[in-house]
């Protein structure tokens, strides 16, 4: 009775808020007045057909993009437009086009994550002083469970653009991890696996939920959005049409026009547009 | 590694080039480097009017050296190839490619001679049977290794030719015929008339470019040399102290070569010298020695860095003449120079166009500080630490004021502002004389009569004994350079393999992830780039002292002379970006060549310049390859996939 789980999601801690994101590229509207919200503990879905704005928006949560107006609230503080001062504040993604160090080792790929979280600059690069050797042996170490977190561990010294597509896919997730992100934002992460790459790409991100990591994911395939996921948001044409569970979702009647193809002609979707 | 040598097996084949029965293209090979090498005790010419005297019996001189080196060179690695026991070492990759290199060095070589010493003494009766034996000697190697299992692509891929080329090839003759003779003269008007008679050489090098690009196509698709990475079999566990005695035995080999080359006397002599190096540098590698070498050196970091500098350091001791220790002072400057440079070119993947004002910047500050009378603070004679300091920390101001606007852009803003700062630096140098400008620099003069450094009581100025051995004015800056260089590798060696260091790496692959990983990417670019002026400063500040004199025009973008930003930046490039010997070796090369070559003349820079396209054409990654590309051959086994490449990459960002 009390320990149901639907009066406990709302206790949890809002961990990322957003409220009314716009982002116009010239004429074309590519996110139109989106709001989010993600809280602690959570795994989101978000879907839609393809040009639907969703890596866009997710540009817009990490800096990568101003928007052209709304505000992103990470665990309440506002978020500067800056790439960086997002990942330092704790929001860790991946991208949809892998975008790994290539030509570092595998283990750099993940130190390099590490960024953030470490302070050694130039001074102490150069002398080495027993502080430096500690901090940076700690982030070896740290960098190692993340590969092994990830069944990377064989893979330390390899250069990242000679793994397989899978784990290259597992390396950019371990690299975001390295930086102690409070919520991770997924670009597609099973886009080119297969069946079983997929399915361990499914366990990996429980894993990640379990380690209180709340997670936002972006993918096109339904069935491991919906064994994910508490909620889903569908985005079709930059605006948020829908948003639930996996009932509403499948049972809403937008999401399957959307996803058919229907000209837009005369549904609610195509009025709002054109506001 | 299966997987590895299908691939080769699909693109590439272990044949023959030319049919020879049984073992005699072994034979020939070795028995024409043997040859070949046994010339060279004797006379090749009969008068000792060819530079290096080349008429004696019984022991080499000049010339002959590179040539003896050369044929016991094919010699031995034919055999080595062969299997012949106790010289598998020498190519352990098993690959015969290398003799086919040898020989083809001791042919360019002994040919070189031959050909030089006719055309310069005029007529084949100059030549005595030792010419005709390496002549012959070097040839019948070459026909030797042609017949060995070579190493060679299936197929060659080749940009078409088209035949009107010829046609442009024998206009340029005829104009160079009929400018030379002047009667091509009357075709242009008289005022552009000494742009042709003075620039007859072009129509000399268009011909020679053509026909040459059309002889390597045609020798390519003849030869088809390719290389199949073959993995290494292990090497033989040798106790560490032998490991660590064959790479002392490795860096003495190598002073002694670098040694030869400084001090080669006359051009020919350093022709000769180049070929071969080129050439048994390529042997080596094919071999699979150089990979094994650098294993080894890997594996032994501390005691190799240590066996580098005793080298340098043994280097002037080793010299009778100061003008051959000041080279290697000067090498030592302009390799540390680059060696900064690396740093924002290498690392951080910034391109810097005038890096060499910061040198510049170094120099002048530490000059008008160094109590020189030309100098505008005529009575201030710092202290030489004081001096160097001063001029690393006016490069580093310079540094960040330059950076600080311009690192916040992307794209190619920056290689546009440094290449109008090292402009601007020149001319603002020239110009601060107290006439068209405020009395700072003493103008285009300079700041010369700079007094030698004076350290604890020992005058860098005046010769000093250690021992037996007497050590020069410039053998002691060239130590004092040494140091500095020591410094330089220390800090580069630290830093690229630190946070700040991998955080310039991210940068330089891939800008927009790096930054989602919480690098802010102006402050790093700004970090590498106040670093790299701040390491130039220095070496600049020392350059002032050693050289006695800052002058303007020692600054420039390009010119024929090192250091400039030009110069600087192909030392990286050609050396291996990222790495701390690759702009070392490739500063020594890139000074040693002009500083030697003086004799071309005017044609030395195109001389240069197609060296760099040859060298660019057959390593791409520089002399040195990173640890990092290192690790791309050894992990050939596994298939380079890399994401979807579709423009949709350009969406995620930026
Ligand atoms: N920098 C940009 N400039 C102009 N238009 C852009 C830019 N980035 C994205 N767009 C446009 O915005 C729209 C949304 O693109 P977005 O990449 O966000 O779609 P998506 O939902 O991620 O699609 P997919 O499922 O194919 O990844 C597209 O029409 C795209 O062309
Ligand atoms: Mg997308």
């Amino acid at each position: 009775m009390t320990t149901d789980t639907a009066p406990a999601a709302p206790l949890a801690e809002t961990v990322l808020e957003a409220t009314d994101v716009v982002m116009r590229f010239g004429g074309l509207t590519a996110v139109n007045q989106v709001n989010l919200t993600v809280r602690q503990g959570e795994i989101v879905g978000l879907i839609g057909p393809n040009g639907a704005g969703k890596t866009t928006f997710f540009n817009c949560l990490t800096g990568l993009y101003v928007p052209t107006s709304g505000v992103v609230r990470y665990k309440g503080q506002v978020l500067p437009p800056k790439p960086h001062l997002v990942t330092q504040a704790g929001i860790a993604r991946t991208f949809q086009n892998i975008r790994l160090f290539s030509n570092m080792t595998v283990l750099e790929n993940v130190l390099v994550g590490r960024h953030t979280r470490t302070e050694e600059g130039l001074f102490s690069a150069i002398l080495r002083g027993p502080g430096y050797r500690r901090a940076e042996a700690e982030s070896r170490a740290r960098a190692m469970e993340l590969l092994e977190f990830c069944g990377l561990s064989g893979k330390a010294d390899h250069l990242a653009r000679n793994l397989p597509y899978g784990e290259q896919r597992k390396l950019e997730i371990a690299r975001a991890l390295a930086s102690e992100p409070g919520l991770l934002l997924l670009d597609e992460p099973t886009a080119g696996m297969n069946p079983q790459e997929t399915r361990s790409a499914e366990e990996l991100v429980f894993a990640i939920r379990d380690l209180g990591i709340a997670v936002l994911v972006i993918e096109h395939d339904m069935k491991f959005i919906f064994n994910l996921c508490d909620r889903t948001a569908v985005l079709v044409q930059g605006q948020k049409i829908v948003e639930g569970d996996r009932e509403t979702v499948q049972n809403d009647e937008r999401v399957v026009t959307a996803y058919l193809g229907e000209p837009l002609e005369g549904t609610t979707t195509a009025t709002e547009a054109d506001q | 590694m299966t997987t590895s040598s299908q691939k080769f097996a699909a693109s590439h084949e272990t044949t023959p080039v030319l049919r020879l029965p049984g073992t005699a293209a072994l034979a020939a090979a070795v028995a024409g480097g043997v040859l070949a090498a046994a010339s060279a005790a004797m006379s090749w010419t009969w008068t000792d009017q060819f530079p290096g005297d080349l008429t004696y019996y019984g022991s080499p001189a000049g010339l002959q050296w590179p040539a003896l080196v050369g044929g016991l060179l094919t010699a031995l690695l034919a055999l080595a190839a062969h299997g012949l026991k106790g010289l598998r070492w020498l190519s352990p990759s098993g690959s015969h490619n290398g003799v086919l290199f040898a020989a083809l060095g001791t042919l360019a070589v002994c040919w070189y001679s031959v050909i030089a010493i006719t055309v310069q003494l005029d007529g084949l009766v100059n030549l005595d049977p030792g010419g005709w034996v390496a002549a012959v000697g070097s040839l019948l190697a070459v026909v030797g290794a042609l017949g060995l299992p070579l190493d060679r692509r299936r197929t060659v891929k080749q940009t078409p030719f088209a035949p009107w080329w010829y046609l442009v090839a024998g206009v340029a003759v005829v104009l160079r015929v009929g400018f030379g003779q002047g009667w091509a003269l009357n075709a242009v008007p008289p005022g552009v008339r000494p742009l042709f008679t003075e620039n007859l050489w072009f129509f000399v090098a268009v011909p020679v470019v053509i026909l040459g690009f059309r002889l390597w196509q045609l020798l390519d698709a003849w030869l088809r040399i390719g290389r199949i990475e073959r993995p290494l079999p292990a090497a033989r566990a040798l106790p560490s102290w032998a490991e660590i005695l064959v790479i002392t035995a490795v860096f003495a080999l190598g002073l002694g070569v670098v040694e030869f080359g400084i001090s080669t006397e006359y051009g020919e002599l350093f022709i000769g010298f180049l070929l071969l190096a080129v050439f048994a540098t390529a042997a080596l590698l094919a071999g699979g020695t150089v990979a094994r070498l650098s294993e080894l050196t890997t594996r032994h970091r501390a005691v190799t860095t240590g066996a580098a500098f005793a080298a340098a350091g043994a280097f002037p001791f080793t010299q009778s003449s100061e003008t051959y220790v000041l080279i290697g002072a000067n090498i030592l400057i302009f390799a540390t120079v680059a060696l900064g440079l690396n740093v924002v070119v290498g690392l951080a993947g910034l391109l810097d166009l005038g890096y060499v004002a910061f040198l510049g910047v170094g120099a002048y500050a530490a000059a008008l500080v160094s109590g020189s009378p030309y100098s505008v603070f005529r009575g201030l004679h710092l202290p030489f630490p004081l001096a160097v300091l001063i001029g690393a920390l006016a490069a580093l101001v310079f540094g960040v004021v330059i950076g600080a606007p311009t690192l916040r852009l992307r794209g190619d803003y920056l290689a546009i502002v440094t290449l109008g700062f090292g402009e601007i630096f020149r001319i603002a140098m020239n110009n601060l004389d107290g006439r068209s400008g405020p009395s700072l620099t003493n103008g285009p003069n300079g700041v010369a009569a700079i007094p030698d450094v004076n350290l604890f009581g020992f005058d860098f100025g005046r010769p000093h004994d250690f021992g037996f051995v007497q050590l020069g004015k410039f053998g002691n800056y060239l130590l004092l350079m040494l140091v500095v260089t020591a410094i330089v590798v220390v800090v580069f060696g630290r830093v690229a393999n630190s946070r700040i260091g991998r955080a310039w790496v991210a940068i330089r692959e891939d800008e927009t992830a790096a930054e989602a990983m919480g690098i802010n990417g102006f402050r790093v670019k700004l970090i590498a780039f106040a670093l790299g002026a701040t390491l130039a400063g220095l070496a600049g500040a020392v350059q002032a002292h050693v050289a006695g004199a800052v002058s303007p025009d020692q600054y420039q973008f390009a010119g024929p002379v090192p250091p400039n930003s030009a110069f600087l930046l192909a030392a990286v490039i050609l050396g291996g970006m990222g790495t701390i010997s690759g702009p070392l070796v490739g500063a020594a090369l890139l000074f040693l060549i002009p500083a030697k070559l003086q004799f071309l003349q005017s044609y030395q820079l195109l001389a240069f310049g197609v060296a760099l396209i040859l060298l660019m054409r057959f390593r791409p990654e520089g002399l040195i390859a990173n640890r990092r590309r290192k690790l791309e051959f050894h992990e050939a086994e596994l298939p380079a996939q890399g994401g979807p490449t579709d423009d949709a990459l350009s969406k995620a960002g930026a």
